[in-house]
């Protein structure tokens, strides 16, 4: 039996297909991060696992209990996060901890070994009001009332967003040692980078999933054969790039363009030389070991038959 | 049950830090009661009047004086310049204008009657029938002196036979605040139980929070309990402060049993809470909980009787009272506190505000197991 099943499921809002067809599985003790741009359907997703909203079609299996059916027992193996900081703003930091242990039937010492490694550096904060913490701490109270009845499984919904890299580096951290403790972690970001960080991943889009595996599978099964262009005023180059006909799609990746051919040339130098003729500065070609991203984007290209010009 | 009691202590914890709320508890009924029970009055005094004489004989002068001694005129000569007196109603600085015509003194001798003009300023319909009123009764009991010094009564067809004297039950002195306070007291717990309550319950809805008891084993007849036990104390508590503000500042008599009062109190605050309940599954953020409950509490507050008599109103209006809960309070918080009147009296309404409460607590409940 495995830990986690999610077989089949849909649902719409209105004329909005938020999930389609959703099939995927999580084993027992591993990080898993369903990676996908803003409105993908992620957070939809994440309401059905944790037994919040129901599916109009499929379902979802937690440890073999149906989560719509079997709530009571789903919740008590759940630990969600919400994508909103979604504690109380007028209750102190040990406040909402003890309020979260209690209404679980429980206490913070009884729970202090599983929540000590996220809850101890609020230590010095506890007696502040949560809606006075810095970004950064918040996550990790709402983390820790996540952790409070010692759940097996956590739901984390993009936890990271809009938080400073620090904090996120810190974050992922205690994740890796919340798993390595044996709980099963299901996450959702919208960072490409942080889909390194997971032990396997399923890449969503549009409420469709495109692709699962573990990142260094997901990498290596990108088709083709990716280049890299740097130099400057690479926006003027975009555009040429675009209307080669040797050229499958190009795009903009931080301060570097990405590209992959139709047909390679034999010599990709030689073949940049005339298109950036009256472009000013040098540019340079290499071939580039592909990342999570240009995957994404190859993998969106083939769900979404756009015209080939304007592609991506 | 120690799901709730967490959660009540919670909620208390939460009361009690809002800055903005202990204030709204608290000076909350006070202030309504110094303030609204001495404004809202429609005892009328001060009364702007002008005089316009063109008689200036003794009998017009007379008149004229009989209107300076009452407490409830504020008495401007204008001589015998009715534009004047005019113009002075039209800027709004007089309420009346009487004009005592010429060869008023002599008609009277002479005919025994005579016309009096009277303008007055009828833009708030009420005041200007009151004032009126006032002025006609003042003009009686001239007529019966002038009558009685003249000798005229000598047998002639007087209304003099009948001699009326009255006895105001319930408020001997028609005092008009020991009227108004009970009424302002419904409005008070009906504030504080129905807009508490579902502000409260909306600001889970908009803060997320509610996200985060959903997963938890709380179950939602307990998250309602709990949410609403604290409004139903508080709106009490308050009733309790507008008692004794009532009866020690402004002596008003208690004369019926204080826990029938909180039993009918409790029951119908059971059918705010509902309401507050079921407006805060329509909203999804505090604004609009405040629209629809405005919608609601104004239409019921100006047809539960807090100013006219319910009994006066049209038949479907009277009708429509009949799902105003505030009318079967109003009607018995004044039964009960200036009449004396016990649990047989009430029975009816008890009755009936104890099948509100069930239906609008269920109403409330189902449709917000449906909702989240």
């Amino acid at each position: 039996m495995e830990f986690l099943e999610v077989i089949h499921v849909s649902r719409s809002f209105g004329p909005v297909n938020a999930l389609l067809e959703i099939s995927f599985t999580v084993h027992r003790g591993e990080l898993f991060g369903l990676i996908g741009p803003d409105g993908a359907g992620k957070t939809t997703l994440f309401r059905i696992v944790a037994s919040l909203l129901l599916p109009d079609e499929g379902k979802v299996l937690l440890k073999g209990h149906d989560v719509a059916k079997d709530y009571k027992q789903v919740r008590r193996i759940i630990g969600y996060m919400p994508g909103r900081f979604s504690l109380y703003h007028d209750l102190t930091v040990e406040e909402n901890l003890s309020f979260y242990a209690t209404v679980f039937g429980t206490s913070l010492k009884e729970s202090a070994a599983y929540v000590h490694r996220v809850y101890s550096p609020l230590i010095p904060f506890r007696k502040r009001l949560a809606g006075k913490l810095s970004g950064g701490m918040k996550q990790k109270l709402a983390l820790s009332c996540a952790l409070i009845h010692r759940p097996e499984f956590l739901v984390l919904d993009e936890p990271t967003t809009g938080v400073d890299a620090v904090s996120r580096k810190e974050f992922w951290e205690m994740l890796e040692e919340l798993r390595d403790m044996g709980i099963t972690i299901l996450i959702s970001t919208p960072y490409m980078d942080e889909a390194g960080l997971c032990d396997r991943v399923a890449l969503i889009d549009k409420g469709k999933l495109l692709q699962t595996g573990s990142p260094s599978e997901i990498v290596r099964t990108f088709p083709a054969k990716l280049y890299v262009i740097r130099g400057e005023n690479l926006y003027s180059l975009l555009g040429r790039l675009r209307k080669s006909p040797e050229v499958k799609y190009a795009f903009m990746f931080g301060r570097e363009i990405h590209l992959v051919f139709r047909r390679e040339p034999d010599d990709p130098a030689r073949w940049l030389g005339p298109l950036t003729g009256t472009v000013d500065g040098t540019f340079s070609i290499d071939p580039l070991e592909p990342g999570m991203e240009d995957c994404f984007v190859e993998l969106m290209g083939k769900k979404e038959p756009v015209d080939g010009e304007e592609n991506v | 049950m120690r799901t709730i009691l967490f959660l009540l202590q919670k909620e208390f914890l939460q009361i009690f830090r809002n800055r903005l709320m202990l204030p709204v508890i608290f000076v909350l009924p006070l202030v309504q009661l110094l303030i609204l029970v001495h404004a809202a009055t429609l005892e009328m005094k001060k009364i702007d009047l002008v005089v316009v004489n063109r008689d200036l004989s003794t009998w017009s002068g007379r008149l004229a004086q009989k209107f300076t001694a009452s407490p409830f005129f504020r008495v401007q000569d204008a001589g015998n310049n009715q534009e004047a007196a005019q113009e002075l109603l039209r800027k709004g600085q007089a309420d009346m204008v009487m004009v005592i015509p010429a060869g008023f003194e002599r008609n009277m001798m002479r005919e025994g009657e005579e016309s009096v003009q009277w303008l007055v300023d009828a833009i708030n319909g009420t005041t200007a029938g009151l004032s009126y009123a006032y002025a006609s009764a003042i003009l009686a009991d001239f007529h019966r002196e002038l009558l009685q010094e003249t000798g005229y009564s000598a047998g002639m067809d007087l209304p003099s036979g009948i001699n009326v004297r009255e006895r105001y039950w319930y408020n001997p002195k028609l005092n008009y605040k020991i009227f108004m306070i009970p009424g302002i007291m419904v409005l008070l717990v009906t504030i504080i139980g129905m807009f508490l309550s579902a502000l409260n319950l909306v600001r889970e809805k908009e803060l997320g929070t509610i996200e985060q008891i959903n997963v938890t084993p709380i179950r939602k007849y307990q998250f309602i309990i709990g949410k609403l036990i604290p409004f139903w104390v508080i709106a009490l508590f308050d009733l309790s402060v507008g008692l004794t503000i009532g009866y020690f500042l402004f002596n008003m008599p208690i004369l019926g049993s204080l826990p029938v009062l909180f039993a009918f109190a409790s029951l119908y605050l059971m059918v705010i809470l509902g309401l507050g309940l079921f407006i805060s599954t329509m909203a999804s953020n505090q604004q609009q909980v405040m629209f629809i409950g405005f919608f609601f509490i104004i239409v019921f507050i100006l047809m539960s009787g807090i100013f006219t008599s319910t009994e006066t109103m049209p038949a479907w209006a009277r009708t429509v009272n009949i799902i105003n809960p505030l009318a079967y309070f109003m009607r018995v918080i004044r039964m009960i506190i200036l009449k004396g009147s016990g649990l047989t009296d009430i029975g009816r309404e008890m009755i009936a505000i104890g099948i509100y409460a069930v239906l609008a607590m269920g109403l409330a409940v189902w449709r917000y197991r449906k909702v989240t």
